[in-house]
């Protein structure tokens, strides 16, 4: 079978290379399984969803348009919003209707398009805070610190280990608020990774970042595949998506209109008309 | 000028029984507003939550004063998952709302004619309820020095404040450097980071309220037992926003903000009023200019004055970190 130095990108591709390129194709192991997912703000249907499978170990780009529902459909799966109907599963686990914080309890854990680093908290507390199951969380026991005390050093020595590997072991002891935009996107990711996620989901992780730090950030993307997780991130920027993905669905008006590997998806019709149908301009930055 | 006079009364005033009591109820709101976020403008409301249950306990009930204050925490926990419950899943805006016409409720219910029976209307409730406390006080004489002066219950009451404030700082210390008061502190910056890390924002959010507003609560008792006596208009919004005040005066999420605050607060407060006191009376101040019913009001004034130009030139407070408070501006 698997040469033993086979990479997670190799079983990714490997895996997703007899799938057919059609929206709402069923993967040979999806984590992630949705079905007539709907959201609609007042009139308009921001997410209509009718069928979506995410391929576990695979690195899975979601693009589309400004106003695709891209970022709807996340805040979605991850219990952020709550849709006017559908379900869907993670790890064949029932999701809809389940508050956020126990999505991220079950392994799926998410950043933001607008990174969300907590600002007046060093950024050691950041990381920290990624830690599941803390015993000093529970508002008694945070009075005695020989209940947690053991604990906080392990949590402290994995955070210095993650800040050391995505460079900003220097920074721990300033404040979040201190770091470079870029800098940010690292930390969220970062901490997203304290919470040990099986699913990672990264919304436009590149955006607003200098082009030198998202070729690291890339890197980074590239290597939780290789720790065995799953990403699925939001980008609209098609070279990125080129790079790193090993699948790409593509929506457009709220649907999923076209899916396929990074190379062939992009010339897909469908893709083309929702890129250029409404939108001339590829480069046009969202929001 | 009697200036030993005014100083005793200012320094008095600043370790005496009111500086107490505003220095455990911003204690109870820097949990609140200073670590987790929340703004709370009810803070009067459970002060009165407190004396109230202690005062109609044991005037009307005749219930062990100390099985009162048992009680007197019990409601206040009540009064925190009443406000809590519907509000704390909506934006931070509606708990200020709702808080701010709970304690005016409570103020209200208080002093109604209806119920005047046992809360006994806008004359509030007086009696010897807090005699079983007193009757522990060891204190035989007061004291009379030319810096500080109190009566042997002042005196009392002035202690066991102290030892209550004291507790509570430590227990705030303990607490806010605990992984707990990570996840509150991480509340305040970004409700849905933490959300996306797999904690119940709505767990600890309440926790937080119940928590300062039992802090709140034992202000409330102080309050209740100095006096001997409980009276509706003693707990209106003017007391919360005081209690943010002396907050923001010492510096919100500071352990010691609070303490530091009430002190500062009260011997400002009570130094201008005799200063102007002393000025009106030896016409160092014309009395067309300034009487000495009108001393009352103008020291708010004055401390007022003065509180804004604290805010312009300190704005993080006596203690607070003018960096830290820089960051809040999100970018």
């Amino acid at each position: 079978m698997h040469a033993p130095n086979t990479s997670q990108k190799d079983r990714a591709v490997l895996a997703l290379q007899n799938v057919e390129a059609r929206p709402g194709v069923s993967k040979p192991d999806p984590i992630i399984v949705a079905d007539n997912v709907v959201r609609q703000f007042g009139g308009l249907t921001a997410v209509n969803v009718e069928h979506v499978e995410i391929q576990r170990g695979a690195i899975t780009a979601l693009i589309g348009p400004n106003g695709a529902g891209k970022t709807t459909f996340f805040n979605l799966l991850t219990g952020f919003d709550k849709p006017n109907s559908g379900n869907w599963t993670f790890n064949g686990v029932e999701l809809a209707g389940v508050a956020p914080h126990k999505v991220a309890r079950m392994g799926m854990v998410r950043t933001f398009q607008l990174t969300k680093a907590l600002f007046r908290l060093s950024v050691m507390d950041n990381m920290r805070l990624g830690a599941k199951n803390q015993i000093g969380e529970g508002i008694l026991r945070s009075l005695l610190p020989f209940f947690w005390r053991n604990q906080e050093a392990q949590i402290t020595a994995r955070a210095e280990e993650l800040l050391q590997r995505f460079k900003l072991d220097a920074k721990k002891d300033d404040f979040a608020a201190a770091l470079s935009g870029g800098q940010r996107k690292l930390l969220e990711m970062a901490r997203a990774l304290m919470v040990e996620p099986e699913l990672v989901m990264l919304d436009e992780p590149m955006a607003g970042v200098n082009p030198a730090l998202t070729q690291s950030l890339l890197e980074h993307i590239k290597d939780l595949r290789e720790q065995g997780m799953t990403v699925l991130f939001v980008e609209h920027d098609m070279d990125m998506v080129r790079d790193i993905s090993d699948w790409v669905i593509v929506m457009a008006e709220g649907k999923v209109v076209a899916e396929g590997p990074p190379n062939s998806v992009m010339s897909n019709p469908a893709v083309i008309d929702a890129y250029l149908g409404a939108h001339h301009d590829l480069t046009l930055e969202e929001d | 000028m009697d200036f030993l006079f005014i100083f005793q009364q200012a320094i008095s005033a600043a370790i005496g029984v009111n500086a107490i009591i505003y220095a455990l109820a911003a204690i109870g709101l820097n949990l609140h507003f200073g670590y987790t976020g929340l703004l709370n403008f009810g803070q009067a409301g459970f002060l009165a939550v407190g004396a109230y249950t202690v005062a109609v306990l044991v005037v009307s009930f005749e219930v062990s004063i100390w099985l009162a204050f048992l009680a007197g925490i019990g409601m206040s926990i009540l009064l925190a998952l009443i406000l809590g419950i519907p509000t704390l899943r909506l934006r931070a805006d509606y708990l200020a709302i709702v808080t701010i016409a709970a304690a005016e409720i409570i103020r209200q219910v208080a002093r109604s004619v209806t119920l005047r029976e046992y809360f006994g209307g806008s004359d509030g409730i007086t009696g010897k309820f807090g005699a079983d406390f007193f009757a522990l006080n060891p204190f035989k004489a007061g004291l009379d020095t030319p810096i500080l002066r109190f009566t042997p219950n002042d005196l009392w009451v002035v202690l066991v404040g102290w030892v209550l404030v004291a507790l509570f700082v430590v227990l705030t210390w303990a607490i806010v450097r605990s992984p707990w008061g990570r996840v509150i502190k991480a509340i305040r910056e970004d409700e849905d980071a933490v959300r996306s890390l797999g904690k119940s924002v709505y767990l600890y959010k309440m926790q937080s309220l119940i928590l300062g507003g039992v802090i709140g609560s034992f202000a409330g008792f102080v309050y209740a037992i100095s006096r001997q006596s409980v009276q509706p208009d003693n707990y209106s919004t003017a007391l919360t926003f005081f209690a943010y005040t002396v907050l923001i005066l010492g510096g919100a999420a500071r352990v010691l903000g609070p303490v530091v605050g009430s002190i500062i607060f009260w011997f400002l407060l009570v130094f201008v009023e005799q200063i102007l006191r002393q000025a009106v009376a030896n016409d160092l101040i014309p009395d067309w200019l300034l009487n000495p019913n009108q001393v009352g009001q103008i020291r708010f004034i004055l401390v007022g004055l003065g509180l804004m130009l604290l805010m312009i030139y300190r704005p993080q407070g006596i203690f607070g970190d003018k960096k830290e408070l820089a960051l809040n501006a999100r970018a």
